[in-house]
């Protein structure tokens, strides 16, 4: 319990701001998935009192490092050091007893436990015959949220409070086990500008407990005015590092994107065409308002925002797998009315969705049943399924895409990942589409494969299909785009034509900072 | 032979087969074609009930009610033969089909409309339709003697050497692999099952899958119906009491599995079969029905960790090579 009494890891002869050694410290960390090396011999510090922003795109690393911190992922190279000793974290426990601690952008909690149940669960003081001491869990979780300025009741349900209340349980939390390095994903998010004050009040109080933090979040403006020390990731590597006062917005943009962009993203030249697609007033009840833009022939409009900005929100209902609450969409000058995801495919929308494996393949399913999924009216004579005409639908698609697999009988669930991917691929051009909406296309997926979806992307273009691509990859939006459309709270924050795109605009435009 | 061994419905039969020959060794002419001709006309309406709780498992449900709706639309169309003798058998049935599948329309409908898990509205349908049978006879029995003989003996009659009872299954075998293998709803139902989001994003309307599934389970049971109670020769509000755990018994045997997705039609008839040469060879070799029920348990328990165990290994992809060793090891 001496949990409560913030004096105890408190270790004043170092003074905050001007320490030197690390409390933590992670070299040549690397970590590899089957197709993908999700960390690449990364090196990072963290001193006591300072706040270290971690800043990279989607993809680049970030949550990978978080798990490999909090125990989940074990790195195939490289070593942890924590006070200059080596560790392992053998397990999430392990993480934990060695004074690292997660909050979560989702917080992690228990809505139905109380707020001193969820700040102490799993290591709840107990009486001397072994049962859980409920006053001291009271009183100890009353003491802790103190100290974060919030007289939040501790017999409170969890459910009856805010997202930014419950932010201060999940800090509590962390705080409860002793935590010397506070890792913090995305907090702000879902905060509200007056609550992100007060959570920077709260790190501050943490900052002057000689705690460490690591502080992961897109918002230039928030990094600017909380953190000391930068890391850029990009595609795994740290890129670069330093302290933000002496480093310019742009700099850090510009790491965060790489170099020329062009040279990545060989953008082949389309005639665009005439308006295809037509949204007027695309509004919903929750997720976005007041969408409107045209979509033409031959043309890859690209949808930037932040996680959350409603981009497949928005996607998801022009594919009719949720009805707008008004708005008008017009396809080759014929309205439709979607009521389900069977009349957008037949319209000619398609979804590729981002979540390719969990959402696009039934995986106990053949190759080419998955590919003939949604182009069964076509194969299918008379209402009965022709296996024959499905074999060749998918040969076709097979052949097209390079697919390897044994036969197109096997179960989709033995292909490695990227022959999983050209499935769906597959399976979603074989409905022959008029617009193709693709949702973070290349998530996930290393550089070879990516630079292989792109200009597969582009002779789709070519072809003259219509293409809408979310991604919150920039260099992918920057390099494939022939207009970008960035959307920022569910509202559409701008639309960039190709001579004007910048990775500075639409991150402007996407953070809503000036 | 580890490929072999590996498919479930060559595994099945040789197991079935040896278990044949085993109790044949005790029990005399247990292996005799006449006797298991008897096993399978005995098992065929487990095969008909496992093959539409198979089409419901398919789309990630389950269907506890059909033995409730058996007894109930047994219960109606025996009550309808006693009351009007005159009506042509045909009839019958065909009103036995239809009741059957209205009871499996409404809980198509509860899963489909309301999205109430389907363990929880055909548990509640279990005991609504139990209920109804008992409100609809008053408690009572309809006997052998008040029912006609064309009612009780068509299902008797021997075309061929089998008996037409057998035949029907036969017959409900073959449209169950077609209406899976042939028609868009077949394959609609091992996508909703395979992977949800997937079949939704395909175009797939998994409400009225699962809709059709239940009409489909519910039909079968109503036919069901009409054959336990013309067999058996009696009606009676607890008839096939407990039932329905076999016929999801015959399909986690089978390899049917629960999470949706997997199975075949092949390997839902021979769960069933196992389960009815079990059933019929155990009191001959002299076992006691109490360890017949213990018996029946233990296989249930080892096939669904068989199915377990086949099935982490089909998904595993990510961690694509540690997965090989595991195989191969």
């Amino acid at each position: 319990m001496n949990a409560v009494a913030p004096t105890a890891d408190q270790r004043p002869e170092v003074p905050p701001l001007a320490a030197e050694t690390p409390i933590l410290e992670m070299r040549g960390i690397s970590q590899i998935f089957p197709g993908v090396k999700a960390l690449d011999g990364v090196s990072i510090k963290l001193y006591p009192g300072q706040v270290t922003a971690l800043i990279g795109e989607n993809g680049a690393g970030k949550s990978t490092l978080v798990k490999i911190l909090t125990g989940i992922y074990r790195p195939n190279e490289g070593e942890i050091l924590i006070d200059g000793v080596p560790t392992t974290f053998s397990s999430a426990q392990a993480a934990i007893d060695a004074g690292v601690t997660a909050i979560h952008q989702e917080t992690v909690l228990f809505d139905e436990l109380s707020v001193a149940e969820n700040i102490f669960l799993g290591h709840a003081p107990r009486t001397r015959f072994g049962t859980i001491d409920w006053r001291q869990i009271n009183s100890g979780a009353k003491a802790l949220m103190l100290q974060l300025e919030s007289e939040i009741d501790p017999t409170i349900r969890l459910r009856d409070l805010s997202i930014a209340q419950r932010h201060l349980v999940a800090i509590a939390r962390a705080l409860s086990v002793e935590a010397r390095i506070v890792i913090m994903d995305e907090p702000t998010a879902a905060l509200s500008r007056k609550e992100i004050d007060d959570l920077f009040r709260i790190v501050e109080g943490l900052k002057r407990q000689g705690k460490a933090i690591l502080f992961i979040s897109h918002k230039f403006d928030e990094v600017y005015e909380i953190a000391e020390n930068f890391v850029v990731f990009r595609d795994g590597r740290a890129v670069g590092h330093g302290r933000l006062k002496e480093t310019p917005q742009d700099e850090i943009v510009r790491l965060m994107v790489g170099r020329d962009v062009k040279d990545v993203f060989p953008k082949v030249e389309v005639k665009i065409g005439a308006p295809v697609l037509r949204v007027e007033n695309y509004c919903h009840p929750t997720e976005f308002r007041d969408i409107s833009f045209e979509l033409r022939r031959g043309e890859i409009l690209g949808l930037y925002g932040l996680i959350g900005a409603g981009r497949s929100e928005l996607c998801q209902s022009l594919f009719g797998m949720t009805r707008p609450s008004s708005g008008r969409l017009v396809l080759d000058g014929t309205p439709l009315d979607l009521r389900f995801s069977g009349d957008a495919i037949r319209a000619g929308i398609v979804y590729v969705p981002e979540e390719r494996g969990r959402h696009g393949l039934a995986l106990p399913m053949p190759i080419f049943q998955n590919m003939s999924l949604p182009s069964l009216g076509k194969t299918s004579r008379a209402g009965f399924l022709k296996a024959a005409n499905e074999l060749s639908l998918a040969r076709k698609y097979a052949e097209r895409l390079d697919l390897r697999a044994a036969a197109l009988s096997v179960p989709v669930g033995t292909l490695s990942g990227g022959n999983q991917q050209k499935v769906v691929i597959g399976k979603w051009l074989a409905t022959q589409p008029k617009v193709i909406i693709l949702d973070e296309p290349t998530k996930g997926i290393d550089i070879g494969s990516k630079a292989a979806v792109h200009a597969f992307i582009s002779e789709l273009a070519a072809e003259g299909l219509s293409i809408i691509m979310v991604s919150s990859e920039l260099p992918e939006i920057l390099g494939m785009s022939d207009r970008v459309m960035v959307m920022r709270e569910g509202l559409a924050a701008g639309m960039f034509e190709r001579d004007a795109l910048s990775a500075e605009a639409l991150v402007r435009a996407a953070t809503g900072n000036q | 032979m580890n490929r072999l061994l590996k498919n479930r419905e060559i595994l099945l039969t040789v197991i079935i087969a040896i278990m044949i020959a085993g109790f044949s060794t005790r029990a005399q002419g247990f292996a005799a074609p006449g006797n298991l001709a008897n096993i399978f006309n005995d098992t065929s309406i487990l095969i008909i009930l496992a093959l539409g709780q198979m089409t419901v498992i398919l789309t990630k449900s389950i269907d506890l009610s059909v033995a409730a709706n058996l007894a109930f639309t047994g219960m109606a169309v025996a009550m309808t033969n006693a009351a009007y003798p005159g009506l042509p058998l045909a009839l019958l049935i065909v009103m036995a089909i239809g009741i059957g599948a209205f009871l499996g329309a409404i809980n198509g409908y509860l899963v489909w409309a309301l999205r109430i898990p389907p363990i929880v509205v055909t548990l509640g349908t279990l005991t609504i339709y139990r209920g109804m049978a008992f409100v609809l006879s008053g408690g009572g029995w309809v006997n052998a003697h008040q029912m006609g003989a064309t009612f009780l003996n068509v299902p008797r009659l021997p075309v061929l050497g089998l008996p037409i009872l057998s035949w029907i299954a036969l017959l409900i075998v073959l449209g169950a692999w077609f209406v899976l293998t042939r028609l868009p709803f077949g394959r609609a139902a091992y996508a909703s099952g395979g992977n949800p989001t997937a079949a939704v994003y395909a175009g797939i309307d998994i409400g009225w899958t699962k809709f059709i599934a239940f009409v489909v389970s519910g039909a079968l049971a109503g036919l069901s119906g009409y054959l336990w109670v013309s067999r058996y020769a009696v009606a009676y509000v607890d008839i096939a009491a407990g039932f329905e755990l076999d016929t999801v018994a015959a399909c986690v045997i089978g390899g049917i599995s629960i999470a949706g997705g997997i199975g075949s039609v092949a390997g839902a008839v021979l769960g069933a079969l196992f389960l009815g040469v079990i059933k019929n060879a155990l009191p001959v070799i002299g076992i006691s029905p109490f360890a017949q029920m213990a018996i029946s348990g233990i296989v249930i328990v080892l096939a669904v960790v068989f199915n377990a165990r086949a099935e982490r290994k089909a998904g595993r992809i990510i961690l694509r090579d540690r997965g090989a060793k595991e195989v191969s090891a």
